[in-house]
């Protein structure tokens, strides 16, 4: 790196006098940039996503390119460190001159690294989950998966179908966990809920008996919500089984959303709900399902390239990256300030996550419609019949 | 005597110069991003190095008075109105404040006893930072208002570059002197042999103690300095992690050496922005970088370089 640093002023001294620049060199291709947590405690999440961008960028590439020219990715890796992610948004920005960025594998990296792009005006669709990225609205800055709030809202829809008010929370205390339960206290009272218990537990906790002891103490629980992320999940469900709660419904998160829940919870996991992405049981989907083809697709292609199961994670890389290249195509053109003008023209993008419709006032675009209720039954994710 | 000045103001002005010079050969304001968090880093390793080189005691919870003052500066502009610079002055105090209560107790602890007395302390300062999340945003962060000192609002990275690079001249010439007071001849002491500095009448437990609280005060600065210029804290900054990284620049820059700390800062914060060029390599040559010169460098790279010059000027 250093002798690099040490060409580069050389050259940049070289050339100075012929007033070219290293922007000729690179005019057949355009930088897109990624910092993402590869490694670190956050890199189930961000293994997926590295791993999609550049399976992705390769077919693209394959097939021509963007606005005729090649995809040049530079992917940084924060190893969960919302300070390195910064130093990293900064060195794409100053240092690579990309136009735009698909990344942010956690909330902290990503509201760490707003500003950067905000002051230097340069789209960011971020990978990360809670709603404080795009609420309020930043010109700059958009994100491809659901929020926590729209996870509540959809088990609170489910849970008023099934005519039950009276719920009980269980949360973990880690960024993921203590957001959503904060968005589901929120929301609650829109659907007639009311939250009778309020429980939570440390990341690293290995028995929530306590707990869970309490709200099934509680008089009057008809349901439990358990907004949580990693292994506490399913250490819940493990200990819901083994106190006899199965009687009384019993909701996940999208936070749990992958094989390895079940295959932790074991057979505790059995009859717990969860809002999902259709790209957990895409071979489940009817035929006429929109996403069906999507989904199915990035499927195949993410598991015979890696030889790993598919994860929701990887999606949200994937339905970035889209949002990004079709913008560059409808604007022809990579200029940043234009291809921040259609991203926010996103209409009826089918991603992974769901359809995607953005405005000037929504830059996510997903609507309750883009999660799916599924049930675990018999060891594998179930589609809920909507009604039942 | 006065060639020790003289020494001292040598090593300040070569500081000085290289920090007014690095700014013509920076092609990018990503460069002066890089070098603003080695001056930061290394503001908290002076400190702490003041603590484990001089006075010849461990912490491994050094992290928490970073995160002390970075979210002093965060949480008293946004929740209470304080001004910014209050605040930065405020984390400060409460930081020294800590450091002398927890100090009093810790400190007639011995090796093992201090190392995990100091550790606790650490993880109990980021379980509060990450569990408050109605004052400190949680484990996600928060915001950090802009620092304006006299209608001056300081942001950008150029700006942050000389703030960052005035607050370290300030800082290692307050170090240096330290080292020639009778404080600072006390903490030699205290590292040479304990017992033997007891005997000549050093007063073991409170020269400790001062040790602490500077330290404590260093890092709280060097805390509050990153959160103004990143305009964003997360408690990462006040976990274990954090504190191993600056123990790590402390021994690798060399213990007991002032600029020691600045080379270890420098080393340890370019080296893993150099390597990301090795993709899945990277943390493995971090390591191994580190272990070798761990290695070949026992006492840390700047005494085992000087001491190596020293003799080759010799012979």
């Amino acid at each position: 790196m250093k002798s690099k640093a040490t060409l580069k002023i050389l050259l940049a001294a070289g050339v100075m006098g012929f007033g070219l620049s290293e922007g000729a060199l690179a005019q057949n291709s355009v930088k897109i940039g990624s910092v993402l947590s590869v490694t670190g405690p956050s890199s189930f999440l961000g293994e997926p996503e590295d791993k999609t961008l550049r399976i992705y960028v390769d077919k693209i590439n394959a097939a021509g390119g963007v606005a005729g020219k090649k995809i040049e990715l530079v992917i940084y890796d924060d190893g969960g460190d919302a300070n390195k992610a910064r130093t990293f948004a900064t060195r794409l920005i100053e240092d690579d001159e990309v136009v735009a960025m698909v990344g942010g594998t956690t909330t902290g990296a990503t509201m760490a690294m707003i500003p950067v792009f905000e002051d230097a005006k340069i789209p960011f669709i971020s990978l990360a989950g809670a709603i404080e990225v795009i609420d309020p609205v930043r010109k700059f800055v958009f994100k491809t998966p659901h929020t926590d709030k729209m996870a509540c809202e959809k088990i609170f829809e489910d849970l008023k179908k099934r005519n039950l008010t009276k719920i009980g929370l269980i949360s973990g205390t880690d960024g993921f966990g203590a957001s959503m339960r904060a968005q589901c206290v929120k929301v609650a009272p829109n659907y007639g809920m009311q939250i009778v218990a309020d429980e939570n537990y440390g990341p690293r906790d290995s028995d929530m008996t306590a707990q869970l002891t309490k709200i099934k103490n509680t008089a009057g629980v008809q349901a439990v919500v358990n907004p949580g992320f990693g292994q506490g999940p399913a250490i819940v469900t493990r200990n819901y089984a083994q106190l006899g709660m199965n009687s009384i419904p019993f909701y996940q998160s999208h936070g749990v959303a992958s094989k390895s829940f079940i295959e932790l919870a074991g057979a505790a996991a059995e009859g717990v709900r969860l809002p999902a992405a259709a790209l957990l049981v895409g071979d489940k989907l009817p035929e006429s399902d929109p996403q069906k083809k999507v989904v199915t697709e990035y499927k195949q292609a993410y598991e015979s390239a890696t030889k790993q199961p598919v994860s929701t994670f990887g999606g949200h890389a994937y339905d970035g990256l889209f949002i990004l290249v079709e913008a560059m195509k409808r604007a022809n053109s990579t200029d940043p300030q234009k291809v921040r003008d259609e991203i926010e023209k996103t209409k009826g993008f089918v991603g992974t996550g769901g359809i995607v419709n953005m405005s000037p006032t929504d830059h996510l675009g997903l609507d309750l419609s883009a999660f799916r209720v599924l049930e675990i039954k018999g060891g594998d994710w179930n589609l809920v019949a909507s009604g039942s | 005597m006065r060639a020790l000045l003289n020494q001292r103001l040598l090593t300040l002005a070569v500081l000085a110069v290289i920090i007014s010079l690095l700014p013509f050969v920076f092609p990018s304001s990503y460069y002066f991003r890089v070098a603003s968090l080695v001056w930061v880093s290394a503001l908290a390793a002076i400190g702490l190095n003041i603590l484990m080189g001089q006075a010849g005691q461990v912490s491994l919870g050094h992290a928490a008075f970073f995160g002390i003052g970075a979210y002093a500066v965060a949480i008293g502009p946004t929740h209470l109105g304080i001004p910014p610079w209050a605040a930065l002055l405020i984390g400060a105090i409460l930081s020294s404040v800590l450091a002398y209560l927890v100090g009093r107790p810790i400190l007639r602890l011995k090796g093992h006893y201090l190392a995990i007395a100091t550790l606790g302390l650490g993880v109990l300062v980021a379980l509060v930072i990450s569990t408050e999340s109605r004052w400190t945003g949680g484990p996600d962060g928060m915001p950090v208002e802009r620092l304006t000192l006299f209608g001056w609002r300081v942001s950008g990275s150029y700006t942050w570059y000389w703030v960052t690079g005035a607050l370290l001249l300030v800082g290692t010439w307050i170090a240096l002197n330290l080292d020639e007071t009778p404080t600072g001849r006390a903490f030699r002491a205290l590292h040479d042999s304990e017992v033997a500095a007891q005997v000549v009448g050093v007063d073991v437990a409170r020269f400790k103690l001062q040790a602490f609280v500077i330290a404590a005060v260093y890092a709280s600065l060097a805390g509050s300095a990153l959160a103004f210029m990143n305009g964003f804290i997360n408690p990462d900054q006040a976990g274990f992690i954090h504190s191993v990284e600056l123990v790590t620049i402390v021994v690798l820059g060399g213990l007991g050496s002032v600029v020691g700390s600045i080379v270890g800062a420098a080393v340890l914060v370019t080296l893993p922005q150099a390597l990301t060029v090795f993709h899945e390599y990277e943390h493995l040559l971090l390591g191994l970088i580190i272990i070798v010169s761990m290695i070949f460098m026992r006492n840390g790279i700047v005494p085992s370089l000087s001491g190596l010059f020293l003799r080759r000027a010799r012979s």
